[in-house]
C-alpha cells in the first residue's frame, strides 16, 4: 500500500490551522448526512454540521470534533473550513460533559423557549467532542 | 526671560503627561500582542474562506441565490469599523475619510457604525445611521460577527439595501496599517477580467494564481443541491469575513495607538530636555545677576 494515493486535508478554524496532513480518507457530517471522501474525488462543495470527522491516515484513525462550516473538495485537496475543530487530545472531557448536562437540562425543561436551537447546538457540540475524545456512553446515535 | 518657577511648572506638567502616554503605550503594546496573534491566526481561515467560496461562486454557473442577486441602484449600506477611543494617531480618521468618500459618491446611503468615533462623526454630519455598535470588545467574538452578518442579511433580503460594503483597517505591522474596503453583498465574484488582464501582465503573480485556479475549478458537485449549499455557506462566508475584519481592525487600533503614544513619549522627552536647558539658563542668569549686584554693592561700600 506504499503507493496508495493520498489526499491533502486542511482543517482551518478562526484560531488556527488545526490539521494539515496527507490522508487516505475522511468521513464527516455534511448537512444531508455522512459523507466520505477518498483521493481523486470529483470537485465538490458542501456545508458541514456539528459532528465528528473521521480521518484515516496510514491505517490509523483520528477523530476530529467539528462545528458548523463548509468543505471544498478537489481531487488532491480537502479544505475543511469550520468554526471550531478539536483533535481528541485537545478536548476537555470534563467541560464537554458539563456542557452536555447543562444543555440536556435546558432541553428537557423548556421546549418552548427561543433558546431551543442554541441549546440543541450546544448539546450536539458537546456530544461530538465526547465522541471524538472516545468517551462513549449514551445518546451518540443522533450524531 | 521666563520666570524660573514657570519653567519648572511646565516641566512638571510635561512629565505628568509623559507618564500617561507611556502608560498608554504599555497597555496598547500588551493588548497589541494578543490582538495581533488572534488576527494573524485567523488569517489562513479568512484566506481559505475567501479563496474557496469566491472561487466557487466565480466558477460555477449556479448563481441563482438571493444573496448573490445584483440589483441596480438602491440603498448602499456601509459598515464602518473604527475604535471607541482616540489617541491613536490617524487610525480613526483614515477609516472615516474613506467612508466619507463612499458616502459622498452614493446617492442613497446608510451606515452601520462600529466604534464610537465613527458614530460621533457621522451623527454630527447627519448621515443616516441604520445601526450602531459602540464599546466594542478588545477581542471581538465570533458571536458578534454572527449578529452583524444576520442583520445585514436581513436588510439585504428585505431589499432595504441593495449593496453592502465594509470599511476596515488591515493590519500589516505595528507601525503600518492600511484602510480597505470590501464588498460584502451581493457576494462579489473574483475579477472576471482575470483572463483579460493576464495579457497585460499586471500583478503577475496574482493573475497567474487566478488563471491556474480558473483552470483547476470546473464543475462542482453541490451536496445536496446548490441552493441548500449556498443557503448554508453564504452566511458563513459573511460571518468569517466580518470576524476577520474585526480582528484586523482591533489589532490595527492597538498598533496605531502604541506608535502614537510612543512618539508622544519621545516628544515629551525632547520637550523636557529643551525646558531643562531653558531653566538652567534662567538659573545661571539669575546667579550672574546676583553676583553682579553683590559685587556692585561691595564696590559702592569702598
Amino acid at each position: 500500500m506504499a503507493a496508495a494515493p493520498k489526499i491533502q486535508l486542511d482543517v482551518v478554524t478562526p484560531e488556527k490551522l488545526v490539521y494539515s496532513e496527507q490522508v487516505d480518507l475522511i468521513e464527516g457530517p455534511a448537512i444531508d448526512g455522512l459523507i466520505g471522501i477518498l483521493p481523486d474525488h470529483a470537485p465538490l462543495v458542501t456545508a458541514m454540521q456539528i459532528g465528528v470527522v473521521r480521518v484515516v491516515k496510514g491505517g490509523e484513525e483520528i477523530q476530529i470534533a467539528i462545528s458548523e462550516g463548509f468543505m471544498e473538495v478537489q481531487p488532491d485537496q480537502i479544505n475543511l473550513v469550520v468554526r471550531t475543530a478539536e483533535l481528541p487530545e485537545e478536548i476537555d472531557v470534563e467541560r464537554a460533559e458539563a456542557a452536555r448536562d447543562r444543555a440536556e437540562a435546558k432541553l428537557e425543561k423548556d421546549r418552548e423557549n427561543v433558546d431551543f436551537a442554541r441549546a440543541e447546538a450546544a448539546y450536539d457540540r458537546a456530544l461530538a467532542r465526547l465522541k471524538a475524545a472516545g468517551h462513549h456512553d449514551h445518546g451518540y446515535d443522533r450524531i | 526671560m521666563q520666570n524660573m518657577r514657570d519653567i519648572q511648572r511646565r516641566i512638571g506638567s510635561v512629565k505628568n503627561t509623559q507618564k500617561i502616554t507611556r502608560a498608554m503605550k504599555m497597555v496598547a503594546a500588551a493588548k497589541l500582542k494578543n490582538a495581533q496573534d488572534r488576527a494573524e491566526d485567523a488569517r489562513p481561515f479568512f484566506n481559505k474562506t475567501v479563496e474557496v467560496l469566491r472561487g466557487v461562486f466565480t466558477r460555477t454557473k449556479e448563481t441563482a441565490h438571493p444573496l448573490l442577486a445584483e440589483r441596480e441602484g438602491g440603498r448602499h449600506l456601509v459598515i464602518v469599523i473604527t475604535g471607541d477611543r482616540g489617541l491613536c494617531g490617524a487610525y480613526n480618521h483614515k477609516v472615516i475619510d474613506l467612508a466619507e468618500e463612499i458616502v459622498e459618491e452614493e446617492e442613497e446611503v446608510s451606515l452601520m457604525v462600529l466604534g464610537r468615533k465613527a458614530r460621533d462623526y457621522f451623527r454630527r454630519r447627519g448621515t443616516d445611521i441604520m445601526a450602531e455598535y459602540v464599546q466594542l470588545d478588545d477581542y471581538p467574538g465570533y458571536g458578534f460577527a454572527n449578529n452583524i452578518a444576520d442583520e445585514i442579511i436581513h436588510h439585504f433580503e428585505a431589499e432595504d439595501v441593495n449593496k453592502v460594503s465594509m470599511v476596515y483597517t488591515h493590519f500589516n505591522s505595528a507601525i503600518s496599517q492600511s484602510v480597505k474596503t470590501m464588498q460584502l453583498l451581493p457576494v462579489e465574484k473574483f475579477a472576471e477580467e482575470a483572463e483579460k488582464t493576464d495579457e497585460t501582465e499586471q500583478i503577475e503573480a496574482e493573475t497567474a494564481a487566478e488563471e491556474e485556479g480558473s483552470k483547476k475549478y470546473v464543475d462542482y458537485i453541490f451536496e445536496p443541491s446548490p441552493a441548500e449549499v449556498f443557503d448554508n455557506i453564504l452566511p458563513q462566508y459573511l460571518i468569517n469575513v466580518i470576524y476577520s475584519a474585526l480582528l484586523e481592525s482591533k489589532a490595527s487600533e492597538f498598533g496605531a495607538r502604541m506608535t502614537a503614544m510612543d512618539s508622544a513619549t519621545e516628544n515629551a522627552n525632547e520637550m523636557i530636555d529643551k525646558l531643562t536647558l531653558k531653566y538652567n539658563r534662567a538659573r545661571q542668569a539669575e546667579i550672574t545677576k546676583e553676583i553682579t549686584e553683590i559685587v556692585g554693592g561691595a564696590e559702592a561700600l569702598k
